[in-house]
């Protein structure tokens, strides 16, 4: 370990103090009393501010120098350096160990845990296939996309008010409401097309909100902000379901969603089209040098993005059995994009263990009522600061070469 | 002989600036021409016109494929102008630093290969054949340019010389019948320059692809190029053999002279 409580680092932890005395002194220090017209000087909580700000500021940094071990380092050397997660992962036997555990444990579930749980479980399952659908978006595309939820709520509307007025039942629903969100992601995708970073993000931001305000608002149509209620839960044909069964139902329905989305974004992404979304990401104008369609590259992944977030808002509606305008706000939108950039972006594995951990997270936080979400906020700060990377390490799972077989067998023939 | 590329009348305007001026340029098949000029000059800037990154404010550029109807290119988008057969590279290195050596040459099999979402999700046979065949493709080239040792090494780890092959192997990729070189020497050591020589030769000989290039190394130009365009303020002020070049006035002075005062 290197020095570290050097004259320097106090000084400097000395400045920090103060300045937090400086930006904290109107609210923390200057009372002025109404009643009484005077004004309060609280001398102790300027004391209070400057040394827990320089403790803290100590601490901070002491564990940022802690969290870069040596500072030169060659490329080769650091991108061999993975963590443990992914190095364990790339274990088959403990892979198909941790596979069959899992597997185990989901199928399990229901049956050892209460509805309640269950319930929460299908919440953070849902979560998990929003996360992957976003990641196709900005963890591959490296599209900054803010109004998530606008597609998610465009499924949960698409199965609600064709079920209010035509009756038409969950498993009809569930392709329309996707086919809908999709048609969705390509009416924001076109105008956005130009746009990047900072740009695009606002634009989504704003579309978004639009939605929103346009169910919120629209009446007639959307009911409004009283919310449609009602809305049957998925069954089967013939079958009478109790809501114990219905949650157990539900729960591995979505089991099977999550499944599929795992398997159709793990394919893509190693496809000729996940491709050309990370080549799109990393460097624009090369890409369409090399002959990619950017218009239809980028449309394609807002599109498939956009599927993910109907399916998940058309299970949403059936799991609640009422929506209204209030489920899809910039937070929601927020949380899923949290769940991308803390799994890793473009990390599959890494994205369903942050779902679970930012989802279950402040349910089991609901003891500390209050500070919930404070804490839920600081584990997002401090995963930031020392792991900007995300959960699981190492840009993503590359293309390995493994030789030409064919390619062997046809120079014999030659 | 016929020609593959022709330019008549190009002119590129930046606000007031017009960095391209009235250019007329040709390539025919099977030639290899360097385009040089001091920095400034606008050769970038013609590239970047005829690869459809820039839309030209006047002058009509015209493709002919070998074999096939001649084709007016100027205000196609880039991927149009590749999938008609014109392949680049970029003077400030532009790699999918984040992607495999080999990654980044299957990237320039996109326009030549067709598999869809739906085969991708399914990975049915035709998805499945189109992938091998993609890798065989792009590891060929690699194993052209030399690079198949690092076939599996991230694109932003390898030494500088190797990344401007990189390159040329991923616009090879895309079967172009025109390649376009943007300063391909340029931070090459004389023995990696001398190596891309005769890669750029084996190219033109083996590939059958004529070939564009911006050049600085005026061994390397005069050693390997039919005819040479020189360049001036926007405006062209020279075309000639190697020969008729080195010994033009006009050339020396624009030229020649820059480079003795930089
Ligand atoms: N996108 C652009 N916007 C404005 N000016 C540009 C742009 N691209 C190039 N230029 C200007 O055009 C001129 C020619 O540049 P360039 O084609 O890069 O020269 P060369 O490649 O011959 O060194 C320069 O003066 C440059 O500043
Ligand atoms: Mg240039």
């Amino acid at each position: 370990m290197r020095k570290f409580f050097t004259l320097a680092e106090m000084k400097k932890s000395l400045l920090m103090a103060v300045w937090f005395i400086f930006l904290t002194f109107p609210i923390m220090v200057v009372r002025v009393n109404p009643i009484y017209k005077v004004v309060e000087w609280r001398w102790q909580n300027l004391v209070l501010v400057g040394v827990s700000a320089f403790f803290l500021s100590f601490l901070w940094r002491y564990f940022l120098a802690y969290k870069k071990p040596a500072p030169a380092k060659s490329p080769l050397e650091t991108s061999a350096r993975k963590g443990k997660l992914s190095e364990l992962q790339r274990h088959p036997a403990a892979r198909r160990a941790g596979i069959f555990l899992a597997a185990t444990l989901a199928v399990a579930f229901p049956y050892i845990f209460s509805t309640y749980q269950v319930n929460i479980m299908t919440t953070a399952l849902i979560y998990v296939v929003l996360g992957l659908g976003l990641n196709i978006v900005v963890g591959l595309a490296g599209l900054l996309d803010l109004g998530y939820v606008a597609f998610y709520a465009v499924g949960a509307y698409s199965y609600a008010l064709l079920n209010f007025h035509f009756g038409l039942s969950f498993w009809v629903c569930l392709p329309i409401g996707a086919a809908m969100a999709a048609l969705f992601g390509i009416i924001l995708g076109f105008p956005v097309l130009r746009l990047r970073g900072d740009y695009l993000a606002i634009v989504t931001l704003g579309f978004g909100e639009i939605i929103r305000l346009v169910l919120e608002n629209w009446n007639e149509f959307s009911k409004g902000p009283s919310g449609i209620a009602g809305i049957p839960r998925p069954g089967i044909v013939g079958v009478e379901m109790s809501l114990n069964t219905s949650s157990i139902f539900l729960y591995f329905l979505m089991i099977g969603l999550a499944l599929l989305t795992i398997l159709v974004v793990t394919r893509l992404r190693n496809s000729r089209i996940g491709r050309a979304w990370i080549a799109l990401r990393e460097d624009e104008i090369a890409c369409q040098a090399m002959g990619v369609d950017k218009t239809k590259t980028k449309l394609t992944a807002f599109a498939l993005g956009a599927t993910w977030a109907g399916m998940g808002g058309v299970i949403f509606a059936a799991k609640t059995t009422f929506i209204n305008p209030a489920s899809f706000t910039f937070l929601e939108s927020a949380i899923i994009l949290s769940i991308v950039v803390l799994g890793g972006m473009g990390s599959i594995i890494g994205v369903i263990a942050s779902a679970f951990i930012l989802i279950l997270l402040p349910e089991y936080l609901r003891a500390f009522s209050e500070y919930r979400m404070l804490i839920f906020g600081a584990v997002l700060v401090i995963m930031m600061v020392f792991r900007p990377q995300g959960l699981i390490s190492n840009v993503r799972q590359t293309y390995r070469f493994k030789g030409l077989q064919e390619e062997n067998k046809e120079g014999d023939i030659k | 002989m016929t020609a593959v590329l022709t330019i008549t009348g190009l002119t590129m305007d930046f606000g007031g600036l017009r960095a391209v001026d009235n250019v007329n340029l040709d390539v025919r098949q099977g030639e290899i021409v360097a385009l040089i000029g001091p920095n400034g000059a606008g050769k970038t800037t013609l590239f970047n016109c005829i690869t459809g990154i820039y839309k030209p404010t006047a002058g009509d550029i015209v493709a002919t494929p070998p074999g096939g109807p001649a084709k007016t290119i100027h205000g196609l988008k880039p991927n149009q102008v590749t999938e008609i057969g014109l392949a680049r590279t970029f003077q400030n290195i532009r790699l999918f630093s984040n992607m495999t050596v080999l990654e980044n040459v299957m990237i320039g099999r996109h326009c030549r290969t067709t598999s869809k979402i739906l085969g991708a999700v399914l990975r049915d046979g035709h998805t499945r054949r189109e992938e091998a065949e993609i890798v065989a493709f792009s590891y060929q080239l690699l194993e052209r340019v030399r690079l198949e040792r690092h076939v599996n090494d991230f694109a932003r780890n390898l030494p500088y010389g190797a990344q401007r092959r990189l390159e040329i192997a991923r616009a090879l990729a895309t079967e172009p019948f025109l390649l376009l070189l943007d300063e391909p020497a340029a931070g090459m050591n004389p023995h990696e320059t001398k190596e891309l020589d005769e890669l750029i030769s084996r190219i033109r000989a083996e590939m059958d692809i004529s070939i564009l290039l911006i050049e600085h190394d005026m061994k390397l130009v005069m050693n390997i190029s039919d005819r040479i365009f020189v360049m001036e303020y926007g405006k062209e002020i020279a075309v000639g053999t190697p020969l008729e070049i080195r010994g033009n006035p006009k050339v020396i002075e624009a030229y020649l002279g820059e480079e003795a005062h930089a």
